[in-house]
């Protein structure tokens, strides 16, 4: 992605963003609420066009890549009363897009489609849900719906994976195990993962590399480039500091998402500039 | 099916031969049928995207659509067409919400077209200054005086929908259930949405013509969130709205025929009953799955 710009009812989003991300690697979108974060995400599908520069998703213009990238929008909960089964809800990351009717039994009668069943249930037990995968997704609590999207952007063996906030809403617990369960896919399945998030203490162990998105801007580089007192401090506009735990792991305090310093969505888009929403 | 049916004759022996010498009786089963499959159909998918007011509304419009037909001398089954499908474009071109619900600016316009095409109803059947029975059959039903030509239309718009709703069937399941991620893979999540409505408009058209427009969910709505109570595995609810569908026409039709009260009364009554023996069901036995569909044997079975 080179110089890219975003504009959204006439307003930048962001513009002069350049990144590259390398194949297998863990890289982390953050940035306080409203700076673009899910933008960068629906312009890297094409769903947003570039307002200037241009962009290469998996060596084509985005919108091209669409089967080799899974996508996690932001979160989305579904209806308590969905009466439709978690594995119901995999199944159409592979085949929701083709048109027709399934035909009952298929399983049994065509190679692809028990091709199709087994990876499904591949990957629901890859994320771990094999045991709720048949109960209704509406009656399985938020980490087991998150583990089950997951499964469904993965079922398609994507070479990127694009997830919008996976952690948000989840408790604590669920935090770090789905963050570990997305770690361990990038590096075992070797898929490159771009995870949004504005909050980077549950994945900061496992990144590789951080774009940061403020005031309009983009800043890329390794974590230790960037997630320093001195360069946060710059990008919010407001004091952060970057502590070290006693086992070398780094924890940001003081980000913008504590609530004193809560940027409305809207607020934040409507007055970009971060400094005017305070 | 046809032991749901012929459980009736053990009610009332011999009746069953008596009921098909009458052509009308025959006309209506047939035309009972059709609405019924189409309307399980549409009727679950209708449930599943969480668009019972927009069916509701498409049926209620089909009303002065009929009454207009009949004031200005044309087809009456022209006028429930016309005016469902109209209603459905004009629902179909306020922007989608973004969060897949319908937010309360979608419901204020369809709650305005709603009461809108009532009142035109009620102006039509006054222009018209004709008979009030006429006026009960369009909003609570009637099965008498169905003609063949009004069978075969209905054949056909039902074959039509359906063969429709089985091109669309996946990609429109998956944009119900996770519109954000059916339209990042490219599925066209609003066009399908605007085709949806204009076959549950065709549909509620089809619908109002047995039930009346004002109890269209007794087919549209009940049979399929009682099948989705009993199974969350799609094929099998699908399949098992579709036999509830059936079964409550035919039973309704049936007594209808014998007990002078409108027909519509039994296709409501028969669908609750069968809507609240699954709820019922599904609160003894569990959400389980293998559970949930051993209780299908007994509802049907009670049902007739």
């Amino acid at each position: 992605m080179v110089d890219a710009a975003v504009r959204l009812g006439g307003r930048v989003i962001w513009s002069e963003a350049t990144l590259e991300v390398a194949p297998g690697e863990f890289v982390a979108i953050l940035g306080p609420n409203g700076a673009g974060k899910s933008v960068l995400v629906k312009a890297l599908l094409g769903a947003l066009p570039l307002a200037a520069g241009r962009a290469v998703v998996l060596g084509r213009p985005p919108g091209e890549a669409g089967g080799d990238i899974g996508y996690l929008p932001q979160r989305r909960n579904f209806d308590p009363g969905l009466r439709v089964r978690g594995v119901d809800i995999v199944r159409l990351g592979s085949d929701g897009d083709r048109w027709g009717v399934p035909i009952p039994g298929g399983h049994r009668l065509f190679e692809n489609r028990r091709e199709q069943r087994h990876l499904v249930d591949e990957v629901i037990e890859l994320v771990g849900a094999t045991a709720y995968a048949s109960r209704p997704i509406g009656e399985v609590s938020g980490g087991e719906q998150q583990r089950l999207l997951i499964a469904q952007a993965l079922v398609r063996r994507p070479q990127l994976l694009l997830l919008d906030e996976p952690l948000d809403s989840l408790d604590l617990p669920n935090q770090s195990s789905v963050a570990a369960l997305i770690s361990r896919l990038c590096r075992e399945r070797g898929v490159t993962v771009m995870i949004v998030a504005h909050d980077a203490n549950p994945i900061l162990s496992y990144l590789d590399r951080v774009v940061y998105l403020a005031r309009g801007r983009a800043v890329s580089g390794t974590p230790a480039e960037v997630i320093t007192s001195a360069t946060l401090t710059s990008l919010y506009g407001t004091p952060i500091e970057v502590l070290s735990a006693s086992d070398g792991r780094l924890v940001v305090v003081g980000e913008p998402e504590a609530p004193a310093h809560h940027t409305d969505r809207h607020a934040g888009h409507a007055g970009h500039d971060p400094g005017s929403a305070r | 099916m046809t032991g749901t049916v012929s459980r009736l004759t053990w009610d009332i022996p011999g009746d069953l031969h008596q009921l098909f010498g009458f052509h009308f009786m025959v006309n209506a089963f047939r035309a009972g049928t059709v609405v019924a499959i189409v309307a399980g159909a549409v009727g679950w998918f209708m449930v599943l995207r969480r668009a019972s007011f927009v069916g509701h509304t498409l049926a209620v419009v089909s009303f002065p659509g009929a009454a207009g037909a009949i004031w200005l001398g044309i087809s009456v089954t022209a006028g429930y067409f016309a005016a469902s499908i109209a209603a459905a474009l004009v629902i179909a071109m306020v922007p989608p919400s973004r969060t897949g619900g319908s937010t309360s600016g979608e419901a204020a316009v369809i709650g305005t077209v709603q009461a809108f095409a009532l009142a035109c109803g009620v102006l039509f059947v006054s222009l018209y200054s004709g008979i009030l029975d006429s006026v009960t059959g369009l909003l609570f039903g009637t099965f008498l005086g169905i003609s063949d030509q009004q069978v075969v239309t209905l054949l056909i718009v039902g074959a039509a929908v359906l063969v429709a709703l089985a091109a669309m069937a996946r990609p429109l399941f998956f944009a119900s259930v996770d519109p954000d991620v059916a339209s990042a893979r490219r599925v066209p999540v609003r066009l399908l949405s605007t085709l949806y409505l204009v076959l549950l408009g065709c549909t509620a058209a089809e619908v109002s013509q047995i039930t009346g427009a004002l109890l269209v969910f007794a087919l549209l709505v009940m049979p399929a969130a009682a099948a989705q109570q009993v199974t969350a595995r799609p094929g099998w609810s699908f399949l098992l709205t579709i036999t509830l569908a059936l079964a409550v026409t035919w039973l309704a039709l049936g007594a209808a025929y014998f007990f002078t009260y409108p027909v519509g009364f039994y296709v409501t009554s028969f669908g609750f009953g069968a809507y609240a023996l699954a709820a019922a069901g599904r609160a003894i036995g569990g959400w389980t799955g293998s559970r949930a569909s051993a209780d299908m044997t007994p509802l049907v079975a009670v049902d007739g």
